[in-house]
C-alpha cells in the first residue's frame, strides 16, 4: 500500500530551496484529498543543519534526513540512489520533485529505477475522483498543453518554479525528523567529477533575475544591445536574448532565452524586436508580466503579452527609459 | 571497432509559428500536415559521433529512430552527415506519445539487438515534449552510466571524458564504456551534408524494424500516463496595448502604466 506524499527537496546554501518550499505547498493541496496522509520531504546532504526545521515550519509533516559525506557536491549518482532508498522505504503514492539544473540529471533516472517515467515541468497538480495525480504541462514550446493522468503507484512529477506559492512559516506547526540510512559506499558514483570551474557571473544571472530586457532580429545590430544594458541596469536585471540575435554573433550564446537556450521565471520579461516563436517563447513563459515591443502588430510575441507596443523600438525605448528614470529616481 | 549509437526524433519544426501550429482532436496533427525536422540537440549528438568518428580508428555509427510516420528526407539526414547506417523502429503506437515509456523499451531493445554497442549519444531533450528523460532511463534500464549536457565527448580506451556545460562554467566527468552521454547545444553547430554525403546517403536504404521484429509486445507494456487532453493553451490574459501620439509617447506611457500597476 502506498501512502502520502514524498518531495524530492533540495537544499541552497543550507535552507529548503525555494522551489523545495512550493512543493511543499503543493504537496499540502494535494494531501487534502486523502484525509489522514502525510506529506513528507526528503532532505539529503552533506550534513542537513536546521533545514528539517524550516521544512516543518512550511508545510513539512515528515523530513526524511539523511546525511553523508558522498552527497558533498551533490554528485547526480549519489542523489539518484538516496532518493530511490527513501521511495522504496516510505512508499508513497506521489514523488514530487523540482525542476531544477539538479533534477533534470536525477528525476527522470528516479522515475526509471522506480519502473515508471517523470511527468515532466509541470505547471498544475491536482488529484482526480479515482486519486491519481493529474499533471498540466506545456507542450511544443508552449504552442499545446497537455493534462495526463499519471498511472504509475508511485506517481512521479516535477513542479514548474514559480507556480504555487510557499506556505508562510509558522514555527509552531509540528512535524517530525526520521533519519534514513542508505549505504553509498560501494559503486554508487559511476560518473566520476574531474575537475568544475565555476565563474562569478558577471552581474545578475538570467537564471536569477527579477526583470529581463531580452532582445531579437529585430534590434539589427550588437549596438542596439546597449540601450538593454542601459534599460536592464535601471530595473536591476539582466540582458537575454533570441536565438536568432545569438546566432548574428549580437550577444554571446550564454545570453540565449529559450528551448535551446535558458529557462527564466522573472517577474517581468520585457522583449524587444523578438517575434516570439515557439522556440523563444518556451524559455520565458513563465514570466509573471511579458511586455512586447515590436514594430509588427501580428507578432506572436503579442500573443504571450500582457502589455504590448506596436512601434519602432528605436523611438519606443529610449523615450520608455527616460520616463523610467523619472519615475524610479 | 568502437560501435556508437545516436538516437534521434523527428519533430514537428520548432520554428513554427503558432499560427501554423494545429492541434485536431487532441492530438497534434502529424507530418506531412507539418513540417518536420531532426530534433536540434540530436544533430548535435550526431555531430559529437562524427568527431569522434573523425578522430578515432574504425568507429561505426548507427542512427536509431523510434516513430510512426517518419519522412525520409527530414529522416536520411543523419546519413548525408556520414553515419553509417540507420535504423528506423516504426510502429502507430509511437506517434505523438508523451508517455516515454515505449520509446525507452523500444530504443533498451534495439540497443540489446545490435549488442557491442559502446556508447550511446543522444540530444540533451527533444523539442516537442520536452522531457529530456528517454536518453537517462535507456541508461538506467541498460545499467550503464550517464552524463548530460555535453559540449565535448571524447573517447580513450574504456573511458569517455565529457564536458559538461553548467550555467556559469563547465565540469569535467569521466565514465566507463557503455555509457549513454547527452549532448547539449554549446559543442557547437551540426555540420551540413556535402554533396558527397548526400548522394552517398541516396544509395543507403534504412533498416526498419517493428516492434516484433525487437520482441517488444506495445499492448503488454504499462504505461506511465494517460493523455486526457491536449489543447492550445487558452489565453488567461488579453494584451493590453499602449496607444501613443507616436513611438515615443507610447514608450512613455508604457512607462507609466507600469508604474501605476506596480510592475516596475
Amino acid at each position: 500500500m502506498t501512502n502520502g506524499i514524498l518531495i524530492i527537496g533540495e537544499l541552497t546554501s543550507g535552507t529548503p530551496a525555494t522551489g523545495t518550499l512550493e512543493a511543499l505547498a503543493a504537496g499540502q493541496q494535494l494531501i487534502a484529498s486523502f484525509p489522514d496522509e502525510q506529506v513528507a520531504v526528503l532532505l539529503a546532504s552533506e550534513s542537513v543543519g536546521e533545514a528539517p526545521l524550516i521544512a516543518i515550519a512550511h508545510g513539512a509533516d515528515i523530513v526524511y534526513v539523511i546525511e553523508d559525506k558522498a552527497l558533498a557536491g551533490t554528485p547526480p549518482d549519489a542523489v539518484v540512489a538516496v532518493a530511490q532508498a527513501a521511495v522504496e522505504q516510505v512508499k508513497p503514492r506521489f514523488v514530487i520533485g523540482t525542476k531544477t539544473l539538479l533534477s533534470r540529471d536525477t528525476l527522470p533516472r528516479l522515475a526509471a529505477r522506480l519502473g515508471t517515467a517523470l511527468a515532466q515541468d509541470c505547471t498544475a497538480l491536482s488529484v482526480d475522483a479515482q486519486g491519481r495525480l493529474i499533471a498540466v504541462r506545456p507542450t511544443y514550446g508552449g504552442n499545446a498543453e497537455a493534462t495526463i493522468a499519471c498511472l504509475s503507484e508511485p506517481a512521479v512529477a516535477a513542479l514548474r518554479s514559480k507556480i504555487v506559492e510557499p506556505l508562510p512559516s509558522d514555527s509552531a506547526r509540528a512535524g517530525k525528523v526520521i533519519r534514513l540510512d542508505v549505504d553509498l559506499t560501494t559503486n554508487v558514483i559511476r560518473t566520476r567529477s574531474i575537475e568544475r570551474v565555476e565563474r562569478e557571473p558577471e552581474g545578475v544571472r538570467l537564471e536569477d533575475a527579477k526583470v529581463i530586457v531580452s532582445g531579437g532580429r529585430g534590434l539589427g545590430s550588437r549596438e542596439a544591445f546597449s540601450h538593454l544594458d542601459d534599460l536592464a541596469k535601471l530595473l536591476g536585471g539582466a540582458v537575454g536574448a533570441s536565438r536568432a540575435a545569438c546566432d548574428a554573433g549580437w550577444v554571446p550564446s550564454s545570453y540565449q532565452v529559450g528551448l535551446t537556450g535558458k529557462t527564466v521565471t522573472p517577474d517581468l520579461y520585457i522583449a524587444v524586436g523578438i517575434s516570439g516563436a515557439s522556440q523563444h517563447m518556451a524559455g520565458c513563459s513563465a514570466a509573471r508580466t511579458i511586455v512586447g515591443i515590436n514594430k509588427d502588430a501580428g507578432a506572436n510575441i503579442f500573443k504571450e503579452s500582457s502589455f504590448g507596443v506596436v512601434g519602432d523600438w528605436e523611438t519606443v525605448l529610449p523615450a520608455f527609459i527616460e520616463q523610467l528614470h523619472e519615475l524610479l529616481d | 571497432m568502437l560501435h556508437l549509437v545516436v538516437t534521434v526524433k523527428q519533430v514537428i519544426d520548432p520554428e513554427t509559428p503558432l499560427s501554423a501550429f494545429r492541434v485536431d482532436n487532441g492530438r497534434v496533427a502529424s507530418p506531412p500536415n507539418q513540417s518536420s525536422v531532426i530534433n536540434g540537440f540530436d544533430e548535435q549528438a550526431i555531430e559529437a559521433a562524427l568527431r569522434l568518428k573523425e578522430t578515432l580508428n574504425d568507429v561505426h555509427v548507427t542512427v536509431i529512430s523510434v516513430g510512426a510516420n517518419f519522412a525520409l528526407d527530414v529522416i536520411k539526414k543523419p546519413l548525408a552527415m556520414g553515419a553509417d547506417a540507420l535504423i528506423l523502429i516504426q510502429d502507430s503506437a509511437f506517434e505523438n506519445n508523451i508517455d516515454p515509456t515505449l520509446t525507452i523499451t523500444a530504443l533498451v531493445a534495439a540497443i540489446r539487438k545490435l549488442g557491442s554497442v559502446d556508447l550511446v549519444l543522444a540530444g540533451r531533450q527533444a523539442s516537442d515534449w520536452d522531457n529530456g528523460q528517454v536518453p537517462l532511463a535507456v541508461a538506467e534500464s541498460l545499467g550503464w552510466p550517464s552524463a548530460t549536457v555535453a559540449k565535448s565527448v571524447t573517447v580513450e580506451g574504456h573511458t569517455a571524458r565529457v564536458q559538461r556545460v553548467l550555467p556559469d562554467g563547465h565540469e569535467l566527468v569521466e565514465l566507463d564504456l557503455p555509457a549513454v552521454i547527452t549532448v547539449s547545444n554549446e559543442l557547437g553547430t551540426p555540420r551540413y551534408p556535402n554533396m558527397r554525403g548526400i548522394m552517398g546517403a541516396r544509395r543507403v536504404q534504412p533498416v526498419v524494424w517493428s516492434a516484433s521484429d525487437i520482441g517488444i509486445d506495445v499492448a503488454a507494456i504499462q504505461p506511465a500516463f494517460d493523455l486526457i487532453g491536449l489543447a492550445k493553451p487558452t489565453k488567461s490574459m488579453e494584451t493590453e496595448f499602449i496607444v501613443g501620439d507616436d513611438d515615443a509617447d507610447a514608450g512613455r506611457k508604457l512607462a507609466l502604466r507600469l508604474r501605476e500597476s506596480q510592475i516596475v
